[in-house]
């Protein structure tokens, strides 16, 4: 069958499969609608916090990175998975055992106090908002690549599949769609990854295959061949640093643990299982199923930047005579030209492309008088959705990455966009402009919430303002310093107050907004930056991603001195956070 | 609350912070310590074809984080039978 019919076939029958799943998990009550009744299996909610955390970002993008980062791109590796030690140990149980509905309400409760809680969807909104954002833009991508339409008309498509099932079902829908989704998702990202580890290193499994030798090669394992490779092509080692200091490795792993930590739509996730054991275990099964694709991811990298570097130079790296003639190239990068995400300039006009580091040419550079290097373009998100047709694998299987593709942005845009409508209906009008509102009045809130946040994220997909990849590391920024910290020291720190919880919140927001502000420029408007982005520049030698650790640091400090400084919270509060730390509070009583 | 109650709260909660003080030491070993402090180091040894610290940093350390979160589930559940605060 044709390529474009399979993938037609393929991406319509998932949205059909979602579509059947929204109609039969409709939520009727606010209960089903924000928290999905507080039923779900701990395995099922494994899953789709899964596929809730997994974006178009992880999917896509993440295998490019470390493709093009090799042992650095660790920090996103490492940072990502961590971040669920410290949501399972130090938030997921205590939250669940707190049992309401949002995050803001859980602050709000905590710190006796209206502002604390409008200060926490003040946060929730600027981090969900910005991480839709990139959420819409992968879809729309994905969709003009694959059924090769207008980004517009994906983006409509993409919102209306959203819009029905998050619209109709809330939590409830989005739950058991992103069930679904995970599997369409991780079947996606694995076959391929199966099937080049097998034609590279004869291994079944790309964890084992990433470390194993090339096949028909007398032992060289591939990551020897690869370090060698780069460094033949003037790049650094794969297999060691060469992108961040030690300082900012650090603070940026650490920063993305904390941030995934401290992201609401996935804190939520962990209110919709029955008892504080399973939000406990929970935690652990969303890991298990994140772990499937992050484990993978390095192999795909690797494998991938192999398969590209071979193909263009057949003859060996530094064989210029013999690198890939550009009439000749494969037909995958023909498809990938058309959309501009690839870019061959031939420099000195001998029809063949010769790629290598500009900056550190290697020696055979000069030897033969090249011009300059060749591959002009090469955007790191190709190499993962580009992958099977490198390994000329069968249309059912790119068919199968575009649909995947589709369903890690859908699913995780979903769990944003009912973040954002749960903090509109439930935390401001429910519980600050409304308090007398009926269930029937709320619920019929929160879905018109869901459709103004579904045609904002739409709107922003359409014409992002310019700074999507800047957009994750301020998202994961913010979390890390102001809500992660908050909500721990509510549940470990007895003594914090109001207006500890306040202050620290808003000192940690606003001096990580004002620090990548000061090298990205206020509000990312092009050329308002005060400090060139460099590490020249940056203060102490922090990088703007990395920053969200400090921000956090800042916020403790602050809401300990203010805290120490004011009255204690009164002792209902205190008891509060007691019954808190024990699952049956009302034990042997 | 009776002073008894208090003190079989403050006993679980001790106890509690116990293990978590475990565990993150674990984590911030396997996430911090050796991938990144160290992986020079372990990268002189090698564990098939992967260099130890790269392992650690791009596999083992993922490994470590799921075997923690359901050894600290299983021992936390362990502990609210203990003091007979589970929830059934």
């Amino acid at each position: 069958m044709e390529l474009k019919t399979m993938i037609y076939l393929v991406v319509g029958a998932s949205f059909l499969l979602y579509i059947g799943i929204a109609i039969w998990a409709r939520a009727s009550t606010t209960g089903e609608f924000y928290v999905a009744g507080k039923g779900v299996n701990p395995i099922a909610n494994g899953m789709a916090t899964a596929a809730d955390w997994m974006s178009a970002a992880s999917f896509i993008s993440m295998a490019g990175l470390i493709a093009f980062l090799g042992y650095s791109g660790s920090v996103y590796l490492m940072g990502w998975t961590g971040g669920y030690v410290l949501m399972a140990l130090l938030l997921a149980p205590y939250l669940r055992k707190f049992g309401k509905f949002t995050v803001p309400e859980f602050v709000g409760d905590r710190f006796y106090s209206t502002g604390a809680r409008v200060v926490a969807v003040i946060c929730l909104l600027i981090i969900s908002i910005t991480y839709v954002v990139g959420q819409m833009r992968g879809v729309g991508i994905v969709f003009s690549r694959f059924l090769e339409v207008d980004i517009l008309i994906g983006l409509i498509a993409g919102m209306s599949i959203v819009f029905i099932y998050a619209v109709l079902g809330g939590m409830k829908g989005i739950t058991y769609t992103q069930i679904a989704q995970y599997v369409v998702l991780i079947f996606a990202y694995t076959v391929p990854a199966v099937f080049i580890s097998i034609q590279l290193t004869g291994w079944f499994l790309p964890q084992f295959g990433l470390g194993g030798t090339l096949s028909g090669s007398d032992g060289v394992y591939l990551l020897n061949a690869l370090d060698s490779m780069m460094v033949d092509l003037g790049f650094n080692e794969y297999s060691t640093n060469s992108s961040f200091s030690t300082l900012n490795m650090f603070l940026l792993t650490m920063s993305l643990m904390i941030g995934t930590a401290g992201l609401p739509h996935v804190i939520i996730r962990f209110f919709t299982v029955p008892r504080v054991r399973d939000a406990r275990k929970s935690a652990g099964w969303a890991l298990v199923f994140i772990a499937l694709l992050y484990t993978t991811a390095p192999a795909v990298g690797a494998m991938a930047m192999y398969n590209l570097v071979n193909t263009l130079y057949p003859g060996g790296v530094g064989n210029v005579s013999e690198a890939m003639v550009y009439d000749e190239r494969p037909s995958w990068m023909r498809t990938w030209e058309r959309t501009g995400l690839l870019n061959f300039d031939d420099k000195n006009d001998d029809g063949r492309i010769q790629y290598y580091n500009q900056n550190n040419p290697p020696a055979w550079v000069a030897e033969n008088n090249l011009q300059g290097n060749e591959l002009a373009r090469l955007d790191r998100d190709i190499m993962v959705l580009a992958n099977p047709e490198i390994a000329a694998l069968p249309n059912w299987v790119i068919a199968l990455v575009a649909a995947g593709g589709i369903a890690a942005a859908l699913s995780t845009a979903a769990g944003l966009l009912l973040a954002i409508s749960s903090a509109i209906s439930h935390d401001l009008l429910k519980g600050v402009w409304m308090p007398n509102i009926s269930e029937k009045n709320e619920l019929l809130a929160g879905r018109l919430s869901m459709v103004a946040a579904i045609l904002l994220a739409g709107y922003l997909g359409l014409n992002p303002p310019g700074f999507a990849a800047e957009v994750v590391a301020l998202a994961f920024g913010l979390a890390a310093a102001s809500l992660f910290p908050v909500l721990m020291m509510g549940i470990f720190y007895k003594r914090m107050n109001k207006e500890g919880a306040i202050a620290g919140m808003l000192a940690g927001l606003l001096s990580t907004m004002l620090y990548i502000f000061l090298f990205k420029g206020w509000f990312f408007f092009p050329g308002t930056n005060l400090l060139v982005d460099n590490a020249d520049n940056w203060i102490f030698g922090i990088s703007p991603q990395s920053f969200g650790t400090v921000g956090a640091v800042i916020n403790v400090i602050v809401a300990v001195t203010v805290a120490k400084l004011t009255a204690p919270p009164p002792q209902e509060i205190q008891d509060l956070v007691e019954s808190v730390r024990v699952p049956r509070a009302d034990a042997t009583s | 609350m009776s002073a008894n109650l208090q003190e079989q709260r403050t006993a679980y909660w001790n106890a509690n912070l116990r293990i978590l003080g475990v565990c993150l030491a674990i984590w911030f070993i396997a996430g911090f310590l050796l991938p990144i402090f160290l992986v020079d180091a372990l990268n002189t040894i090698s564990l098939g074809g992967y260099p130890l610290g790269f392992w650690v940093a791009q596999q083992g350390s993922i490994y470590t984080f799921l075997a923690l979160i359901f050894f600290y589930a299983w021992r936390m559940n362990k502990l609210d039978r203990e003091f007979d605060v589970d929830e059934d």
